[in-house]
């Protein structure tokens, strides 16, 4: 956690108060909750009234695709198709996947460039094929993975020429990009806390006073009667104090990210020449790629084992997003990139931050290569 | 050591990997994913791979302090075990997995990557022992032996590991009794001290092998015969049988002396299942091939112990090696030898090797 947001989460956590009280110590909370509401909001370029509080991310993106889904089909039982991204993150995938099961839902998945990048031809397309079925188009600003960045202004556009609301899940870009909901054109925008140096467990969805949601959680009537529940007050006033940190130092921190994500891809670039940074990169870019996103494809290597070996050597990373640690799976993301199966299985990711230092880069290059020659014998040992 | 502990989640191979990080060991988890869905959530208690299982061997390596990875290995699973399995019974044969997957995946694939990886050794829950003797030459050897816990005892399903495998295998819990071990893991603060323990054949998750068979192969119906070849009930699928079955036979009629009667041969070929007297099983010769030798191949005829059964009883018996096959004369007569099943041979407590049953038949003539 950036130092602001934990001083401020911690002094908040002493102070008692429940934010929807009308006593002295819930208008102190409430006091505490909106200030913090309106920092995120023109952190955000929002309205303060646009800013739902949740969990995080995946409450996020849940309320923003279902509340949408369920909200536009009852008022025209036509409107059931989902025009989503191939490269969603499974917050939004699963979704989906849950309304076509159980809902009636149907899917159009919005196929991407080998950059990673939809193009706004192809959400064209999608809604002209039968543009009174479309209930929602879900595109991510930026992808967790491959670090592309969408033209978000773009692809809501296209959908507005129908009529149609747009969401973005914008929890990558979200305190390392310049994001502008209002100016992005997007109504509803999903972001959450710890991954912009604030705390685990708060986020929140930005939505337009006039889009149409169906509650996921009912009770207290809270955030704007869609998302009932007593409000995280530390968590919350942590998430603003990370915000504004974040996007005061928003320029020079991409520069600096921008550059030792260059220069970490161009030394691993050169101990082999079959590695090669997936999606779009290019020297000096920290708009196109999220700047502290490096994704390296390593053929002839599994990523676990290419994980375990570094981390051995003292380097964090991982081979996909991180929900998929489990049971290790070709990356969905490289497979609609274009990517082949058995390069997929070598993905590596590092994620720079606010913590990060050279000296980070110069461990993961000088143990690179060793894990990669290990790594590959591994396979090989295997594949028989 | 830099050594791999094979955790699927179960007390055993929690304890096993507590111990080797306690005798000093760089200890690494790995949860082997085999199952063909590892999406799926526990079905019943039986069984391993499902993804409870991965977070319960994940919850025991954070209790350790010691990293833990998920390595899948379904496909080769799949490939070596399961189809294996299903040919061998399409086969007319009984095979055991527990076997083939240590052989091909637990001692090989897992082994073989770990090594590849810089590790060292692997360490399983299995209750067996490897004891260090003096070569002769002024080198240690390794040897196979019984856990001391006979009841526990698993050397019969390692009777496949030579001795390059052995080498670089640890068997952390042979020396110990079952109870113990879950007296140990409650010590130390396992919450599956507790845990049912896995029966049956992992991959078929409700244990009904009968059921999984024709799924898989799809009903075939035919004769249960009798020795005579008189049709004497039917079945829906032959591979479903195995040499000693009494139970689920459902004849329509009686044995004329009214003896029980056994499954005495299976014929894939003709689609046929053989039942006949109980004294049709008995038997004291058996072929086996796909020999395999934990330590130097015997040498001419060797008087030994054989175990035809997992869990099965010791009978003495004397064998003798040629090439892949092995000949072993058992001292008296034994029931319910299956095909496919293994022989493994036993020297005292020490486990000399084993082969897979290809034959088996009364010899009347005593061998010299």
């Amino acid at each position: 956690m950036l130092p602001a947001a934990l001083a401020a989460m911690t002094e908040q956590l002493a102070v008692v108060g429940n934010a929807s009280s009308l006593h002295r110590t819930g208008r102190a909370a409430r006091r505490a909750v909106e200030e913090s509401r309106e920092k995120i909001a023109r952190c955000f370029g929002a309205r303060p009234s646009e800013v739902v509080f949740t969990s995080g991310g995946t409450e996020s993106d849940n309320l923003a695709v279902k509340g949408t889904y369920w909200a536009r089909r009852d008022r025209d039982p036509a409107r059931v198709r989902l025009l989503v991204g191939a490269t969603e993150h499974h917050a939004v995938l699963d979704c989906v996947d849950f309304l076509v099961a159980h809902e009636g839902a149907k899917v159009t998945w919005l196929e991407c460039t080998p950059d990673g990048v939809v193009e706004p031809a192809t959400v064209r397309a999608a809604i002209e094929s039968d543009p009174d079925s479309v209930a929602l188009v879900s595109v991510m600003w930026a992808n967790n993975e491959v670090g592309a960045v969408q033209d978000v202004r773009a692809l809501a556009d296209v959908a507005h020429e129908f009529g149609v609301p747009f969401h973005t899940d914008a929890v990558q870009a979200a305190g390392h990009l310049a994001v502008d909901f209002e100016a992005s054109g997007a109504d509803l925008m999903s972001v959450t806390a710890h991954k912009l140096g604030g705390p685990i467990g708060v986020g929140a969805l930005v939505v337009r006073r006039d889009a149409r949601l169906v509650a996921l959680t009912h009770g207290g009537g809270q955030e704007r009667q869609v998302r009932s529940g007593t409000l995280d007050t530390p968590a919350i006033v942590g998430f603003a104090a990370a915000l504004v940190e974040a996007t005061a130092s928003i320029e020079t921190e991409s520069a600096r990210l921008v550059a030792l994500r260059d220069d970490l891809i161009e030394r691993a670039m050169a101990l082999a020449p079959d590695i090669r940074p997936s999606g779009v990169w290019q020297r000096g870019d920290g708009v196109r790629r999220l700047p502290g996103n490096v994704h390296l494809l390593v053929p002839g290597c599994d990523g676990d084992s290419l994980l375990y070996l570094l981390d051995a050597a003292g380097v964090s990373c991982s081979t996909g997003s991180a929900c998929q640690a489990g049971v290790p799976q070709p990356s969905h993301v490289l497979l609609a990139m274009g990517v082949a199966e058995s390069d997929a299985r070598g993905a590596l990711r590092l994620t720079l931050g606010h913590t990060s230092t050279q000296a980070d880069v110069d461990t993961f290059i000088e143990a690179l290569p060793a894990a990669v020659e290990r790594a590959r014998r591994a396979r090989e040992a295997t594949a028989s | 050591m830099r050594v791999v502990a094979a955790m699927s989640g179960g007390v055993d191979s929690a304890v096993a990997a507590a111990r080797m990080l306690d005798a000093g060991h760089e200890v690494v988890g790995v949860h082997l994913a085999l199952s063909q869905s590892a999406a799926t959530l526990r079905e019943s208690a039986r069984g391993c791979c499902t993804i409870e299982d991965a977070g319960d061997a994940r919850r025991v390596a954070d209790v350790l302090g010691i990293p833990f990875y998920v390595w899948d290995m379904a496909a080769r699973f799949k490939r070596d075990v399961v189809d294996d399995f299903r040919a061998e019974y399409a086969a007319g044969r009984t095979p055991n997995p527990c076997l083939r997957c240590n052989e091909k995946i637990k001692f090989a694939a897992l082994l073989d990557k770990a090594v590849a990886l810089g590790f060292d050794a692997v360490a399983t829950g299995h209750y067996a022992q490897v004891v260090q003797t003096d070569d002769g030459r002024g080198g240690v050897r390794r040897e196979l032996h019984r856990a001391v816990d006979a009841a526990k005892d698993q050397s019969y399903v390692l009777g496949v590991l030579d001795a390059d495998q052995l080498a670089r295998s640890f068997f952390p819990l042979g020396d110990t009794t079952k109870p113990r071990i879950r007296e140990e893991a409650a010590e130390r603060g396992f919450f599956i001290a507790k845990k049912p323990d896995s029966h049956d054949i992992c991959f078929i998750a409700d244990g009904d092998t009968r059921g999984w068979l024709t799924r898989e192969l799809g009903e075939a119906p035919g004769d249960i015969v009798d020795t005579s070849g008189e049709v004497v009930g039917h079945h829906a699928g032959a591979f479903a049988y195995t040499v000693g079955q009494r139970r689920g036979l459902g004849l329509s009629r009686p044995a004329a002396d009214g003896e029980p009667r056994y499954v005495v041969e299976v014929r894939p070929d003709t689609n046929q299942v053989v039942v006949g007297a109980a004294d049709l099983l008995g038997v004291n010769a058996i072929t086996g091939d796909h020999a395999r030798w934990c330590g130097p191949a015997p040498e001419g005829v060797v008087h030994v112990g054989a175990q035809v059964r997992a869990h099965g009883e010791e009978y003495a018996a004397t064998a003798w090696a040629e090439g892949d096959r092995v000949e072993v004369r058992l001292d008296g007569r034994v029931r319910g030898v299956a095909p496919g099943q293994s022989v493994v041979l036993y020297d005292g407590t020490r486990v000399v090797g084993s082969a897979t049953i290809a034959a088996s038949r009364l010899e009347r003539t005593p061998v010299d």
